[in-house]
């Protein structure tokens, strides 16, 4: 039986954290996809630790957003396999499914309802009821100082507000394993400081395991862990000193360029 | 996930789309603007002209009024089922159909949620529409606008299902338009809804053919029958049977590991 573990994290670091930590938030094992002759993901495999912000990065058309439909199961994988806290995604998508929050490129919340209503529409889909959705929707509204929106149209906030209010609406049933496709896309620097202050503390204090896909490279800063994907393949894997260790640059950037030939962003 | 946790589903997906209804007034009023131009102007112009002699369920001479209206609550089913799946293309353009697809419960029960969602919001236009009937003269029997009631979720649900299904195979927008007029048209005036099938099959043998497989037709006949009280089993039988066909497509269609999204990539 060949070991082909992914895992670069040295052993003991595994097993700082309760055992369940040594289940990995998501594992990616040999995942190719293609739509009709192109072939959107090539092989990947990668594994994102409990915990740990994880950044996706790759040009657009690297095969992030497939990447996402695949693991969000909108459609099926037909090679590999995608595990969420070791539940398979394609056998078993209700378990999977109900320990991701996802935040999509595209905008989801409803203009012409409230904050509120667009919240308890999410925490309805996860089956919640009416007394525990109100509680969590308190609390993660509170958590990022929007309490006094609640009653708004979603249509008066800011693009900056709305993508906010989304991270939220991913976070109500509480899920295990955060996925966001590059929410800071239009925004301005201030808000997107503030959404990656916001999620980075997520990984932190609860512990979440979290995938963030841009092509940003200044999104990324030192000790994250970086899958760098590159027409549908993953060139490179591991924390950001490591990655760029790998390729031979002094900085992640310089790694991104070389690996993946991006012009200076 | 329990029993509980499938109804709290189906109660907010309905909520969600009955508060979205109610922001958009315009969307309520063309809606019943449409069947009342059809009924206060059409009607009226035609009344001299069409004769309706008596035919089941009416006992006696109707006006040409009451007999289209009947075609024009299932015309609002029909426009409503097109339209709710219209926003199922642009919530899938938008984003907003990924939330709902990555809910942890099974693909085909989100599905019919939004089906009945779309339903119930087409029986609030009906009664509406029949209220304002009633105030025009065009009165059915008290137990009539009762019994019509499971007809009209019966064929709600048909009408709605052919636009899931139509959702599912539709990849934008822009090819949306058309299937309004290669779709909606035909199926309304190749119907029994604006004249009788025996007058139809005096002018064209095969135009009657075609209004008799024509599922619409079967669903203004259901709803005729019911509004007066009766059970027409052709009909019943015919919507029921299209329901099951349309919406074991349309689950078919938005299956991830065989239908068409899976096959051209991401929606949106």
């Amino acid at each position: 039986m060949s070991s082909r573990s992914e895992i670069d994290v040295p052993a003991e670091e595994l097993l700082t954290g309760d055992t369940a930590s040594a289940v990995p938030a998501l594992a990616v094992e040999g995942l190719s996809h293609s739509f009709g002759e192109r072939k959107a993901l090539d092989g990947v495999s990668f594994t994102i630790p409990p915990g740990a912000f994880t950044v996706l990065l790759g040009q657009n058309g690297a095969g992030k957003t497939t990447l996402f439909s695949l693991v969000t199961r909108l459609y099926n994988n037909r090679s590999g396999t995608i595990r969420v806290y070791g539940s398979d995604v394609a056998r078993r998508p209700s378990e999977a499914l109900a320990r991701i929050g996802v935040v999509f490129q595209q905008r989801t919340l409803d203009l012409d309802l409230t904050v509120a209503q667009n919240l308890r529409y999410h925490a309805a889909l996860h089956g919640m009821s009416g007394g525990e959705a109100r509680r969590r929707i308190e609390a993660e509204l509170a958590r990022l100082a929007l309490s006094d929106r609640a009653g708004d149209k979603v249509r008066q906030l800011s693009g900056g507000q709305i993508r906010r209010i989304e991270i939220a609406a991913a976070l109500l049933h509480r899920p295990r394993l955060m996925l966001l496709d590059e929410p800071t896309v239009g925004l301005d620097i201030g808000s997107r400081q503030g959404i990656l202050d916001h999620v980075r503390r997520l990984c932190r204090e609860d512990g979440i395991g979290l995938l963030w896909a841009t092509h940003l490279i200044d999104e990324v800063i030192p000790g994250d862990r970086v899958v760098m994907l590159h027409k549908g393949r993953v060139v490179a894997d591991g924390t950001v000193e490591d990655v760029a260790r790998a390729a031979g640059a002094a900085t992640i950037r310089d790694a991104f360029t070389k690996l993946t030939g991006a012009g200076a962003s | 996930m329990t029993a509980v946790h499938y109804l709290r589903c189906l109660n907010g997906i309905v909520a969600r789309e009955a508060l979205r209804f109610l922001h958009q007034r315009g969307r309520f009023i063309a809606a019943l603007v449409r069947p009342l131009v059809w009924l206060f102007i059409f009607a009226a112009g035609f009344r001299a002209v069409l004769g309706v002699s008596i035919i089941p369920p009416y006992e006696t001479y109707v006006l040409y009024e009451v007999y289209i209206t009947p075609g024009l609550v299932a015309m609002i089913q029909l426009f409503n089922g097109m339209q709710s799946s219209l926003s199922m293309v642009y919530d899938r353009e938008m984003g907003s159909m990924k939330t709902l697809l990555v809910s942890p419960l099974p693909r085909w029960y989100l599905l019919v949620c939004k089906l009945f969602a779309g339903v119930a919001v087409s029986i609030l236009q009906v009664y509406v529409f029949l209220a304002i009937a009633w105030f025009w003269g065009i009165e059915a029997p008290a137990y009539g606008y009762v019994a019509v009631l499971p007809a009209l979720i019966l064929s709600g649900l048909m009408l709605g299902a052919l636009g899931l299904l139509l959702s599912s195979a539709i990849k934008q927008l822009e090819n949306f338009a058309g299937v309004m007029n290669f779709v909606i048209f035909p199926m309304f005036f190749a119907s029994s809804a604006l004249y009788p099938l025996w007058r139809i099959n005096e002018s064209s043998p095969l135009l009657y053919q075609i209004c008799a497989v024509n599922p619409f037709t079967h669903a203004v006949e259901l709803i005729r029958f019911a509004l007066y009280g009766q059970v027409n089993p052709t009909a019943s039988l015919w919507v029921l049977g299209c329901l099951v066909l349309f919406l074991g497509l349309a689950i078919y269609g938005y299956d991830p590991a065989r239908g068409l999204i899976a096959r051209r990539g991401a929606p949106g």
